[in-house]
C-alpha cells in the first residue's frame, strides 16, 4: 500500500471509529437525563434502572471515545504535519475551547457515575445534564474545525504565507453553522435509532418488557424528532456546499456537465471515464432547485472544473445516495411512529413496529459514516479547500502502511470487544434489575 | 500572554506526570504484585482513582493542543521524527484505557477479566516507558532534520541508551508515586506495611535507574550533569528533592499520609524543574546544535492571545469543579456506593 493512501486510510479509519463513540457520548446523557428525571419525579424504580443500565453503557463508550480522541489529536500531526504546522494556529481556537468542554464533561461524568446516593438527587441529576451539554459543545467545536477545512477563513494566503491570522473569524467560518447543525442532529438520529432498536429487540424477545418499553420510548422520541428535522438541515447543507464547493456538489450528484434545470440523479452506476451515469433515475430540475432554490438555474458540472481539482466522483456519489436514502427511510419510520403515538395507539402493541425499529438499528450510523465520506472525500484533492493539497500535507516518514495495519487490527478488536461487552450488559439486564417487583432494590452482579 | 501559555503548558505536563503517573503506577504495582495483594491494589486504586480517572489524561490532551496551536513547528517536528515511539505510546494509551473500563464495567466476571487485567498491567508499564523515551529524545540532540536515511531520521532519533534509561526511570517514578498514594488509601496496618515496603522498593529502583540515566548520558555525551548542576536553580531543586526524599523515607511508616504525598509530589516536581529549567525556553535540542525554543517558535500574537484567553477561561470553570470533585470523593469515600466495586 502506498504511504499516502495508507495515511488517508488511517485517518479515515480513526475518525470513522471515533465518531461512533463521540455521537453516543454526546447524546446518551440526554436520554439518561430524561429517564433520571422521570425517576426523581415519579419514583418508579424502572426509570432508575433504565438510567443506571444506560450509564454503564455510556461509561464504556465514553472511555473508548476518549482514547480514540486522544489518538486523533496526535494523529493529526503524525500523519499531516505540514497541514498542522500551518493550520494549527489558525483553526486551533475551537480545539482549545474544546479542551475545556471535554474537561468539564469528564469531571461531570465523574460526579454522575460515582455519585449515586452521595449527593442531593437534583445536583446529581444536574451533573448528568452537564455531561450532555458539554459533550454537545465539544462536538460542535470540532466540527467548526472541520468546517474550516471546507471553508477556510480568518487568514490571508499570500505567496504561500499565512498572514493576518484571526482565530475567531476562522472558527465562525461559512460552513460552521450548517455542518454543526447537521452533525448534531445526526448524532441524535443515529443514537436514538440504534438505542431504540436494541430495546425493541428485547421487547420482541419478551424480556423485561416494562423496562425495555420505557427505554425504547425515550430513545425513539429523540431519534424520530431529529430524523424529521435532518433532511431539512441537509437541504441547508446542500445549498451551502453548492455555494462554496461546487466541485464537491458536482461529485455528490455525479453531475458531469453544467446544465440549466439540472436533474437529480438517483441510483445508477457512475462511469468516471466516460463522464456519465448509467441506469439512473433522473428527476428534471430537482438538482437546480436543491442547490439554488430555483429549478431553472444552472448547476456547475465537473466539466467546468480543472481535472486536477476533481474529487473522486463515484464514491462521493454513492455515499451521498446512501446517506440521503437512509435519511428518507428513517424519516418515514419517524412519521409512522408519530401516527402510532398520536392517533393509532394500537400500533404500539403490535410487533411489526418494533420490528421496523430493529431493522433501523444500524441505519443512522451508516448514514453518518456515509455523510462524512461525502464531506471528506468530496473535499479532495484539498486538505484545506483551495489552499493546501492533501498530498503536500502528508508526513515524509515512510512505512505508514504498517502503522495503518496495526491501527486497523486494534480498532477491529476494540469494536468486537465493545460489542461483546454490550451484549453481555444487555443480557444481564434481566438478572440485575428485577422489574417484576418495583420495590426490590438492585441486586449486585 | 506568551508566558501564560507556557505556564499552562508546563502545568499540564507537570500534572500529567503527577496524576497520570500515579495512575500508570497503579498498574505497574499490580504488575509486580502477586495473589491477594494484586487484587488489593486493583480494588483500592479503582476506589481512589475511579472518579478522576477520566480527567487524568485530559492533561496530556491540553498539552498537545497547546503545542499544536501555539507552537506548531515544535509539534510537527516531534510528530515527524519521533513518530514511532509516539505511536507506541498511543497504542499503550488505547490498550490501557479500554482495558480499565472493560474490566470495571463488564457485566459478567469470568476469564475475560484475566485478559483485561493482563492488558492493563502491561500497557501501564509500556506507556510511561515510551513517554520517557519521547521526553529523552527532546534533549538528547539526536533528532536530525538533515538525515536522509530511514534509520538515522526515524529510529536513532529516539532509540539510544539514554532514551531507554529515561524510560525505565519514568516507569519507576510512576510506581513510586502510586505506592505513596495507595498508602493513604488502605486502612489496615498490614496493608499499610505492605505498600510501604513497595514504596521503599520503588525508591531504590528509581535511584538505580536514575544512576543509569547519568551513566547513559555520559556515554552518549549528553551533558546532563552540567545542565542540572550548572545553574543555581538546578542545584537548589536537586538539593530540595534529596532532602524531601530523606524526610520521606523517615516518615514513611509514621502514618502521615498527607505529608508523604506532598513530599513525593514535591520531589517529582523538583526533578521536573531541574530537568527543564536550564535550557528553558529551548525545549527541543536538535542534532545540528540548534534548538526549538518556546519563544522563537510561538505563533502570532493573535493566536497566542486567544489561546491564553481560552485557557484562562477554561480554568475558571475547570479548577473549582475539579477540586470539588476530589473533595467530595475524599469526604464521602466510605459511603456505600451502588456501583459494583
Ligand atoms: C444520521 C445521519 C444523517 C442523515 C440521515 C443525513 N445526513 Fe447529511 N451528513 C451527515 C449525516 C446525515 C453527517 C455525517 O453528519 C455529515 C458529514 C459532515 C457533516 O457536517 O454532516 C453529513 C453531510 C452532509 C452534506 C455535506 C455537508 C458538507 O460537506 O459541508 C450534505 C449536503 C448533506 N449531508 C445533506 C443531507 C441530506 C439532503 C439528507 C437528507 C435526508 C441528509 N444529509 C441526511
Ligand atoms: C468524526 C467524523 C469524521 C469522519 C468520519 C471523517 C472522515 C474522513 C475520511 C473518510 C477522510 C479521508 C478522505 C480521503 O483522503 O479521501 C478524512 C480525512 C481527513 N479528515 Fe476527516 N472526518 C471526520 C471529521 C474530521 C474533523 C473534525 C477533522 C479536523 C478537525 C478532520 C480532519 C481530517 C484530515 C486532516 C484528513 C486528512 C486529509 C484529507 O484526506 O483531506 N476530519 N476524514
Ligand atoms: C466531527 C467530529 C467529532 C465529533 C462530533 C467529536 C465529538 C467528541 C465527543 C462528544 C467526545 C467526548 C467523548 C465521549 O463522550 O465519548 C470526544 C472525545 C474526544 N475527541 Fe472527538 N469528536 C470529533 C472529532 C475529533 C477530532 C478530529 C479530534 C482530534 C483532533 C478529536 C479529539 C477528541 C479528544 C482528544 C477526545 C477525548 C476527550 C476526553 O477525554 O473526554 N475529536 N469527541
Amino acid at each position: 500500500m502506498d504511504d499516502f493512501l495508507a495515511a488517508r486510510s488511517q485517518m479515515a479509519l480513526s475518525l470513522g471509529f471515533h465518531i461512533i463513540f463521540a455521537c453516543i457520548g454526546m447524546v446518551m446523557p440526554f436520554f439518561m437525563a430524561v429517564a433520571h428525571y422521570k425517576w426523581l419525579r415519579t419514583g418508579q424504580q424502572v426509570y432508575k434502572n433504565v438510567t443506571k443500565a444506560w450509564s454503564k453503557g455510556v461509561a464504556i463508550f465514553f472511555a473508548t471515545g476518549a482514547v480514540s480522541g486522544t489518538v486523533l489529536s496526535f494523529e493529526l500531526g503524525l500523519l499531516w504535519p505540514t497541514f498542522m504546522e500551518h493550520a494549527g494556529p489558525i483553526f486551533g481556537m475551537p480545539f482549545s475551547l474544546e479542551g475545556t468542554a471535554f474537561f468539564i464533561e469528564a469531571i461531570a461524568l465523574g460526579f454522575f457515575l460515582y455519585g449515586w446516593d452521595k449527593f442531593n438527587p437534583w445536583f446529581h441529576w444536574f451533573t448528568g445534564v452537564v455531561v450532555g451539554i458539554s459533550g454537545l459543545a465539544s462536538g460542535i467545536l470540532v466540527v467548526a474545525a472541520n468546517a474550516w477545512m471546507n471553508s477556510p477563513a480568518g487568514f490571508d494566503y499570500i505567496d504561500g504565507q499565512y498572514l493576518h491570522i484571526d482565530p475567531i473569524e476562522a472558527m465562525f467560518n461559512d460552513a460552521w453553522f450548517s455542518q454543526a447543525l447537521h452533525m448534531t442532529l445526526a448524532a441524535f438520529v443515529a443514537t436514538g435509532f440504534a438505542v431504540a432498536g436494541v430495546h425493541a429487540l428485547m421487547v420482541l424477545k419478551g424480556r423485561n418488557i416494562l423496562f425495555h418499553q420505557k427505554a425504547f420510548r425515550i430513545a425513539a422520541i429523540f431519534g424520530t424528532v431529529a430524523a424529521v428535522l435532518q433532511p431539512l438541515s441537509g437541504d441547508i447543507s446542500a445549498k451551502d456546499v453548492a455555494k462554496r464547493q461546487p466541485a464537491k456538489l458536482a461529485a455528490m450528484e455525479a453531475h458531469f456537465h453544467t446544465e440549466k434545470s439540472a436533474p437529480l440523479i438517483i441510483g445508477g452506476i457512475v462511469n468516471e471515464e466516460e463522464a456519465q451515469v448509467n441506469y439512473a433515475l433522473k428527476i428534471p430540475g430537482l438538482l437546480s432547485w436543491m442547490a439554488h432554490g430555483d429549478s431553472q438555474k444552472a448547476v456547475t458540472g465537473l466539466n467546468q472544473i480543472p481535472k486536477e481539482d476533481h474529487p473522486p466522483v463515484a464514491i462521493t456519489h454513492y455515499s451521498f445516495q446512501v446517506m440521503v436514502g437512509l435519511g428518507m427511510l428513517m424519516m418515514l419510520l419517524a412519521f409512522i411512529y408519530f401516527i402510532a403515538l398520536l392517533k393509532k395507539k394500537t400500533w404500539l402493541s403490535g410487533k411489526w413496529l418494533y420490528k421496523l425499529f430493529v431493522i433501523a438499528i444500524p441505519m443512522g450510523f451508516i448514514a453518518i459514516e456515509a455523510g462524512w465520506m461525502v464531506t471528506e472525500i468530496g473535499r479532495q484533492p484539498w486538505i484545506i479547500h483551495g489552499v493546501m493539497r492533501t498530498v503536500d500535507a502528508v508526513t515524509p516518514m515512510p512505512g505508514i502502511a504498517y502503522s495503518f495495519y496495526i491501527f486497523t487490527a486494534v480498532y477491529i478488536s476494540l469494536s468486537l470487544i465493545v460489542m461483546f461487552l454490550l451484549y453481555r450488559q444487555i443480557k444481564m439486564v434481566s438478572k440485575i434489575y428485577d422489574v417484576h417487583d418495583d420495590e426490590l432494590t438492585i441486586k449486585h452482579a | 500572554m506568551l508566558y501564560v501559555v507556557i505556564a499552562f503548558l508546563w502545568a499540564s505536563i507537570w500534572l500529567y506526570l503527577l496524576l497520570g503517573g500515579a495512575d500508570f503506577g497503579a498498574g505497574i504495582i499490580e504488575l509486580i504484585s502477586t495473589g491477594e495483594n494484586r487484587n488489593k491494589t486493583r480494588h483500592t486504586m479503582y476506589r481512589a482513582i475511579g472518579p478522576i480517572w477520566e480527567a487524568n489524561h485530559m492533561w496530556l490532551i491540553i498539552a498537545i493542543v497547546i503545542l499544536f496551536v501555539g507552537f506548531p513547528h515544535i509539534y510537527t517536528t516531534m510528530s515527524i521524527f519521533v513518530h514511532i515511539p509516539l505511536t507506541a505510546m498511543l497504542l499503550g494509551i488505547i490498550a490501557r484505557g479500554t482495558a480499565f473500563v472493560f474490566r470495571n464495567y463488564d457485566a459478567v466476571e469470568d476469564n475475560m477479566q484475566k485478559i483485561y487485567n493482563r492488558i492493563f498491567v502491561y500497557s501501564s508499564a509500556i506507556t510511561p516507558f515510551f513517554l520517557g523515551i519521547i521526553a529523552a529524545s527532546t534533549v538528547s540532540r539526536k533528532i536530525d532534520k538533515e538525515a536522509d536515511d530511514f534509520l538515522s531520521a526515524y529510529i536513532y532519533s529516539w532509540l539510544n541508551g539514554f532514551g531507554i534509561t529515561v524510560g525505565l526511570f519514568t516507569v519507576c517514578i510512576c510506581g513510586f508515586l502510586a505506592a505513596i498514594y495507595i498508602i493513604g488509601e488502605v486502612n489496615t496496618k498490614e496493608d499499610k506495611e505492605h505498600f510501604i515496603k513497595i514504596a521503599k522498593k520503588m525508591v531504590v529502583a528509581a535511584f538505580i535507574s536514575g544512576a543509569f540515566v547519568f551513566l547513559a548520558a555520559h556515554l552518549e555525551q549528553i551533558p546532563l550533569l552540567d545542565w542540572i548542576f550548572g545553574h543555581w536553580v538546578g542545584n537548589i531543586a536537586i538539593a530540595a528533592a534529596s532532602i524531601s526524599l530523606i524526610v520521606l523515607w523517615l516518615t514513611l511508616d509514621k502514618n502521615k499520609d498527607i505529608l508523604i504525598r506532598l513530599l513525593a509530589g514535591f520531589q517529582i516536581s523538583m526533578i521536573l524543574l531541574a530537568a527543564t529549567y536550564t535550557h528553558f525556553p529551548k525545549i527541543v535540542l536538535l542534532k545540528d546544535g540548534s534548538a526549538l525554543s518556546l519563544i522563537d517558535e510561538a505563533g502570532l500574537n493573535k493566536t497566542i492571545d486567544s489561546l491564553a484567553w481560552a485557557l484562562l477561561l477554561g480554568s475558571i470553570f475547570i479548577l473549582p469543579s475539579l477540586f470539588y470533585l476530589l473533595y467530595s470523593f475524599e469526604n464521602k469515600k466510605n459511603t456505600r456506593s451502588e456501583l459494583r466495586h
